[in-house]
């Protein structure tokens, strides 16, 4: 085996080889799990491809769910790169959700050119405002980000919770379930697939990750980002304001995540209910995680979730296995890409760097 | 402001024993998640991880309880669940070097995955009745105090043990041998193996422990709370016990202090509603996590984490 690899580049290992392993290995822990739960590995799996990608309109589905994912993904993936950790992007999608919605059933009679440019933007600003307190603080007091962000989730939740359920605030007074009216007409994104829920948001997001990549690597922003997340102390020394970046770093994965929340709302379900974002928020650390912080791996990391997420719910339907088995994927597949010794070992792939050196560049995770 | 001064002239004795017990009572899952955090982070590792430790601890001491009918097999299984589960943390943030915050939101997701898959096979679909609840313990004499006894001596074996546990890792951290070791590979790694210490050894047992406490908190939801397991049944509680525990200054004490804060202001906000006080259940609801941030953010005193905490250790 390691004659295989020894003539490997080694991005080819750490960029291809590990992730395609890790992923195949996290199905195979979890068909353990589905073997331990008397169930048979190869019906489920076989119902999540078909829920995912071969039933009548599931690959558009699959596209559907894959949409928040790469606008959270690259939102968390941009929060790594500055050595910020945002656990906090499933509030930020709530936030951002909660103003474009504010926006969008507001604003009447304005044609979709200008009233979803101006609903997204509010969902921008929103989830940047939201994410930059935890920046803010972790900056000026050096509260850690992934405490406060947490805390920051459960205080959205409230906020929409409240927003939404008190008449006379943003319920809608027609509707008996707590949600709020309906966005206008013409705020609604255009369905790109007919038959289908799939949605112009689609190639927002195709468009979004291009544009993070040139962010993160072709601007004097993005430089003093990674520098930030790099090391810190040397960005400091080289005349970068470390407290400046991380706050912006933190508010533009934040206006990612709100655009997602915005996104989805305009896109799919055109109101906001108290149960709008659905985990989509704490999937994304894994889709970034897994893409490894890179905007461009966002892409097949996301479809990977949005399938799972998709097909999870057509596997629980045919076969006795919960949903909840993505869960076990999705955490055993983090483990080995953060544990990339694992791969390396099971494949027999000799280091070529210094071990230190090697696992520095292994992940891109925040040094905190 | 008229209505709850009209709360506060209707408070009867009685009134204020029901608050202290439930404010204890609901207290219990904090404050063992806390105690668990402090064990970890004492010894230099961040563990997040203890809302999935939390959430597998209820979920096997449930599973086991209900298989055999017997609660006691059930609070065991929870611990040892919840050092087991503890240990994947270990061995990913100790000798893999992941980041502690990465490994533990592994854990985290793991738990979802594992206590959900396992539930829709061996419980959900059981109509067969549980086994039923921890019993309470009425301490003789102690328990027949006004006020005090039924706050205290009126429970059921977690909030006891809880109690004691508040006391004996405060004990070991403090003033035992071992606490001294745990402080210094928390404070300075490289110092402690100069020392003679074995920094992975001591981390590895610390993240172990801490998972059987956060294990034991778990069981007070499904054994000794409501006596059934519901998916998610944790509800986040294990990231407040984090909060609790820096609240508290990584102090046993304090974690249990703050632990006590939390559930207080939760029995305060229900029963102000109760008392027809025009405020919003959700800006009560938001007191904990905005009192989390306030304090995280040192706005209450300055709360410093041990100095190595959450930097993987490598020999040298």
């Amino acid at each position: 085996m390691s004659r295989i690899w020894s003539r490997a580049p080694s991005w080819v290992i750490s960029g291809l080889v590990v992730p395609i392993a890790s992923v195949l290995l996290g199905f195979l822990v979890a068909a353990i799990a589905i073997v331990a739960a008397g169930s048979d590995p190869s019906q489920a799996y076989l119902a999540l491809f078909q829920g995912a990608f071969t039933n009548n309109n599931a690959f558009a589905e699959t596209l559907v769910s894959t949409v928040p994912y790469l606008f959270l993904g690259l939102g968390v993936a941009l929060g790594f790169r500055a050595g910020l950790f945002n656990i906090g992007a499933e509030g930020q999608f709530y936030i951002g959700a909660l103003a474009g919605t504010f926006v969008a059933y507001s604003i009447h009679g304005l044609p979709p050119i200008v009233v979803i440019p101006l609903a997204i933007l509010a969902a921008m600003a929103a989830g940047f405002f939201y994410a930059g307190i935890a920046g803010f603080l972790k900056a000026q007091t050096g509260a850690h980000e992934v405490i406060t962000t947490i805390m920051l989730n459960y205080i959205a939740f409230l906020i929409v919770n409240y927003l939404v359920t008190t008449p006379g605030l943003m319920k809608d007074p027609l509707s008996r379930t707590p949600r709020t009216p309906y966005v206008d007409v013409n705020a609604i994104l255009p369905i790109i697939v007919p038959h289908s829920r799939l949605h112009a948001g689609l190639l927002l997001a195709l468009v979004a990750v291009p544009l993070v990549w040139f962010l993160i690597d072709r601007t004097t922003l993005g430089f003093r980002l990674r520098a930030v997340g790099f090391n810190a102390g040397a960005a400091r020394a080289a005349g970068i304001s470390v407290a400046g970046t991380m706050v912006l770093a933190m508010g533009i994965s934040g206006a990612l995540a709100g655009t997602a929340g915005v996104v989805q709302i305009l896109g799919v379900l055109h109101a906001m209910s108290p149960a709008t974002a659905a985990g989509y928020g704490f999937d994304a650390i894994a889709v970034a995680l897994l893409a490894r912080s890179n905007p461009w791996a966002i892409l097949p990391a996301a479809l990977l979730f949005g399938g799972l997420h998709n097909g999870a719910s057509f596997m629980q339907l045919q076969t006795q296995v919960s949903s909840d088995l993505i869960s076990i994927v999705q955490g055993s597949v983090i483990v080995f890409v953060a544990a990339p010794e694992i791969i390396r070992w099971l494949l027999r792939i000799r280091r070529k760097v210094a071990p230190v050196a090697i696992t520095q560049r292994e992940v891109t995770t925040p040094n905190a | 402001m008229h209505d709850l001064a009209l709360m506060v002239v209707n408070i009867r004795a009685s009134d204020i024993a029901v608050f202290g017990s439930q404010t204890l009572v609901t207290a219990t899952p904090l404050t063992l998640a806390a105690l668990g955090g402090v064990m970890a982070e004492r010894s230099g590792v961040v563990n997040i991880a203890l809302e999935g430790i939390m959430l597998t601890g209820a979920f096997v001491g449930f599973l086991v309880a209900f298989v055999t009918h017997n609660l006691w097999l059930g609070l065991i299984a929870a611990v040892l669940a919840g050092m087991l589960i503890a240990s994947i943390h270990a061995i990913l943030a100790i000798s893999f070097f992941v980041d502690q915050i990465v490994s533990g939101t592994v854990v985290n997701i793991l738990a979802v995955g594992i206590t959900g898959v396992f539930y829709r096979t061996f419980l959900e679909t059981q109509s067969v009745a549980g086994p039923g609840t921890l019993p309470v313990w009425h301490v003789p004499v102690l328990g027949d105090l006004p006020v005090i006894g039924q706050i205290l001596f009126q429970n059921a074996f977690v909030t006891y043990a809880m109690l004691a546990l508040v006391v004996i890792v405060y004990l070991v951290i403090f003033h035992t041998t071992w606490g001294l070791r745990t402080r210094a590979c928390g404070e300075h790694p490289q110092a402690a193996e100069t020392a003679g210490i074995n920094v992975y050894f001591v981390r590895y047992l610390n993240v172990i422990f801490s998972g059987g406490l956060a294990g034991l908190g778990g069981a007070y939801f499904s054994l000794q709370q409501i006596g059934n397991f519901l998916p998610n049944i944790t509800g986040g509680r294990g990231f407040i016990g984090l909060a609790a525990m820096i609240f508290g200054r990584w102090n046993p004490f304090g974690a249990f202090g703050a632990s006590l804060l939390f559930t207080a202001s939760d029995q305060v906000a229900s029963r102000a509603i109760a008392f027809g006080v025009q405020i919003q259940p959700q800006f009560l609801g938001m007191l904990p996590y905005l009192l989390t941030i306030v304090v995280v953010a040192g706005a209450v005193g300055r709360a410093v984490a041990p100095a190595a905490d959450g930097k993987p250790y490598r020999k040298s």
